[in-house]
């Protein structure tokens, strides 16, 4: 697989048709693209290039500005534990190497299983419960190298399937704009006046 | 203590008490992020009320509560909206949910916990400022905020909340769930709207200054924070007046603040602004109760990654800016992060240095080059590798991004005066000057552990080998 399935091509319209210019939708397609095949492929770009009217190259540029696009391989569960002050401070040093020596690959490695990606992270905004890391952008707090170990297990014996889909699936309820409740996307050259409830008196 | 999906829920009762609650009034309920709690709680009410003003007293009300900013720059929301030019259109609204700044943990918990607030928020603003669009700007790392979010969205499109005629009325907007992938520098306001253009996330040369001129697609756009929208629907049911009877008069309502690092008790807390001292903050029983294990306080960062550090002399500064910028620092975002007496101090300043390193995108010298060589020389000196010269060589690559005199705190023991925020810059934006602010705060208030590194190291002399 590697252009986008029809599937995902009905939902690209339906995002695209969300904003005043195509090209907006980018970053949301090659989220689609990574959720539909792990990783970003280059015919992936290519046919978003075509849906979103720019070209490969274009959209090359833009997701390789993004460290969460993976243009190879990652495992099933990429692991991404926090490296930064207050995680730091918290001892985030020693369970990054306690995760490489876990899972036997260094920090950017995948397991010859194909199941673990490792990375160190930079603040995932839960500073407060440091150190945390995150499986496929699912928060675990508060981790401890016993709570890491156990964490590993769970995914192997795929007791967490229900909580943490594979690599690439982010958030797993998308928008929807019931038919004749939107007020649609317009291109900005196209609008020609303030909205039309904008005029001095109260809406209501 | 854990709760669904893993997410660390804050102990029972920690959401309780009698002090103001503006922004996390619905959080000690375990459902908070539904419609049919938020309905139950004045949801939606502020909306209602303002829909039955004219856009421009809303927009007069929230202009006169004095909403600072709480994304880092503190500037007034009402003031902001002001400045996007009258006939022009059309303006949009693009919400910055991007929060990744070392230490900065709040927007992600408004998100994941009262989404219907959020959106509540945006609407009220869009209302007063006369905005076509809002785009919700998520950071891409977050998915359960994503999730809480879409889901909030759905069930407000399907109940009348977004959409076609806004509980009835002629007001209609619909806002759009975004999210990004991954890069801290997209924060950047500018950045912020090259990625939603489907941009690198670069930030764009100033001027113009502020995106309400010329923003997404060269429209008028205003860029606020989640916290910032977060306060509107309460000011909008309880009035200005009731906002700015709590805190001072600069620094008016209430703010979440992330304390983090080696305190008794991490948490977000909701702030009184302007009042609350660090010291409340770090050693009160309501907030941290001290710092970890009875140990002594060294130095805390009072405002993010990016601020210059305090250490126990600055403790007595309330939430206030016109206080805090003369002692040398900033409020930013809303995140202290705390040193005890054990902490590798230079160490400490690389785990941020790198950051601010790793996230430059490039586009200015100073900050891409710059950056890489402070994280370099700073590695080397931590490990034990460096030289006395290393030190001198800090300061001066710090220079080439920041000119003239840095700000820092003052120290008794030292013997220092503050130098106050801000300082100049050769960069567009915050990023390389940020990189430099930790192994600044950290050489210039405790050089001698910086020394000791430098001297422990075994000295291999390098001659020139004869031929
Ligand atoms: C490098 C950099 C990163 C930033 N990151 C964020 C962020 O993650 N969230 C945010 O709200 N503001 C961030 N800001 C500030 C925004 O540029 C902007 O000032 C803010 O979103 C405006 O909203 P406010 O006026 O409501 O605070 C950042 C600024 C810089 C320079
Ligand atoms: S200061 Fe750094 S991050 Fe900011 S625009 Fe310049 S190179 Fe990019
Ligand atoms: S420093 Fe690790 S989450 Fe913020």
């Amino acid at each position: 697989m590697a252009r986008l399935n029809d599937d995902n091509v009905r939902l690209a319209i339906e995002t695209i048709a969300r904003y005043p210019r195509p090209r907006s939708a980018m970053i949301p397609l090659l989220h689609l693209a990574q959720e539909q095949d792990g990783h970003v492929t280059n015919e992936a770009m290519a046919h978003i290039a075509d849906l979103v009217g720019a070209t490969p190259a274009e959209v090359w540029g833009t997701a390789s500005f993004y460290e969460m696009f993976k243009f190879e391989a990652v495992g099933k569960y990429v692991v991404n534990i926090c490296g930064t002050m207050s995680c730091a401070l918290m001892g985030a040093d020693e369970l990054i190497h306690h995760a490489e020596e876990r899972l036997g690959v260094h920090v950017g490695g995948t397991t010859p299983d194909g199941l673990f990606t490792l990375e160190r992270a930079e603040c995932q905004a839960a500073c407060t419960e440091a150190p945390c890391l995150q499986v496929n952008y699912r928060y675990r707090f508060r981790v401890s190298t016993e709570s890491f170990d156990s964490l590993v297990d769970d995914l192997r014996a795929g007791r967490l399937d229900g909580e943490i889909p594979a690599h690439g699936t982010l958030a797993t309820v998308r928008q929807q704009i019931p038919a004749g409740r939107g007020v649609g996307a317009v291109a900005p050259e196209s609008v020609v006046s303030n909205p039309d409830w904008f005029d001095g008196k109260a809406a209501l | 203590m854990s709760g669904p999906s893993g997410t660390w829920q804050h102990a029972p009762g920690f959401w309780e008490g009698d002090r103001p609650r503006i922004v996390t009034s619905r959080f000690a309920h375990a459902d908070s992020h539904t419609l049919e709690r938020f309905l139950a709680t004045d949801g939606y009410a502020g909306l209602r009320r303002a829909l039955a003003m004219p856009a421009a007293e809303v927009h007069g009300e929230v202009r006169t509560a004095t909403v600072l900013g709480r994304g880092g720059a503190g500037f007034p929301a009402g003031t902001k909206w002001g400045l996007a030019p009258e006939g022009v259109w059309p303006k949009y609204m693009v919400v910055n949910g991007d929060e990744s700044e070392p230490g900065t943990y709040k927007d992600r918990l408004l998100m994941e916990r009262d989404p219907h607030q959020l959106i509540e928020g945006c609407l009220i603003a869009c209302y007063a400022a006369g905005l076509s669009q809002c785009f919700l700007y998520v950071r891409g790392e977050m998915a359960l905020a994503q999730e809480r979010i879409a889901t909030a969205l759905n069930e407000a499109y399907a109940a009348g909340y977004v959409g076609r005629n806004i509980l009835g009325s002629r007001f209609s907007l619909d806002i759009v769930l975004h999210w990004g992938a991954g890069a801290y520098v997209v924060g950047e306001e500018t950045a912020l709207i090259e990625s939603l253009e489907g941009n690198r996330g670069m930030p764009r040369l100033k001027p113009p200054y502020f995106p309400a001129a010329i923003g997404l697609y060269g429209q008028p756009t205003i860029v606020n924070n989640v916290e910032t929208l977060a306060n509107l629907p309460w000011i909008m049911r309880n009035g200005a007046s009731a906002y700015t009877a709590i805190g001072t008069a600069t620094s008016p309502g209430t703010r979440m603040v992330a304390v983090s690092g080696h305190v008794a008790r991490p948490g977000v807390y909701e702030i009184v602004n302007g009042t609350t001292t660090f010291r409340d903050l770090i050693y009160g029983d309501e907030f941290c109760r001290g710092i970890r294990d009875g140990n002594t306080l060294k130095a805390f960062v009072p405002g993010g990654g990016s601020a210059p550090w305090f250490t126990p002399d600055q403790l007595d500064l309330p939430f206030e800016a016109s206080r805090v910028g003369p002692a040398g620092s900033m409020l930013g975002s809303g995140a202290v992060m705390v040193m005890d007496h054990t902490t590798d101090i230079p160490r400490a300043a690389l785990t941020l240095t790198r950051f601010y390193a790793h996230e430059s995108c490039g586009k200015c010298t100073p900050c891409r080059e710059g950056g890489t060589w402070l994280e370099r020389i700073l590695s080397r000196v931590v490990d034990g590798r460096g030289t006395m010269e290393d030190l001198d060589q800090l300061m001066e690559v710090g220079q080439s991004i920041c000119p003239g005199d840095f700000p820092h705190a003052s120290s008794s023991d030292l013997g220092l005066a503050a130098v106050p925020f801000p300082y100049k810059m050769t960069t567009i934006c915050f990023v390389g000057p940020s990189a430099f602010v930790p192994v600044h705060s950290a050489l210039t208030l405790f050089r001698s552990e910086f020394e000791e590194r430098v001297s422990r190291r075994t000295r291999i002399p390098v001659r020139a080998v004869a031929p």
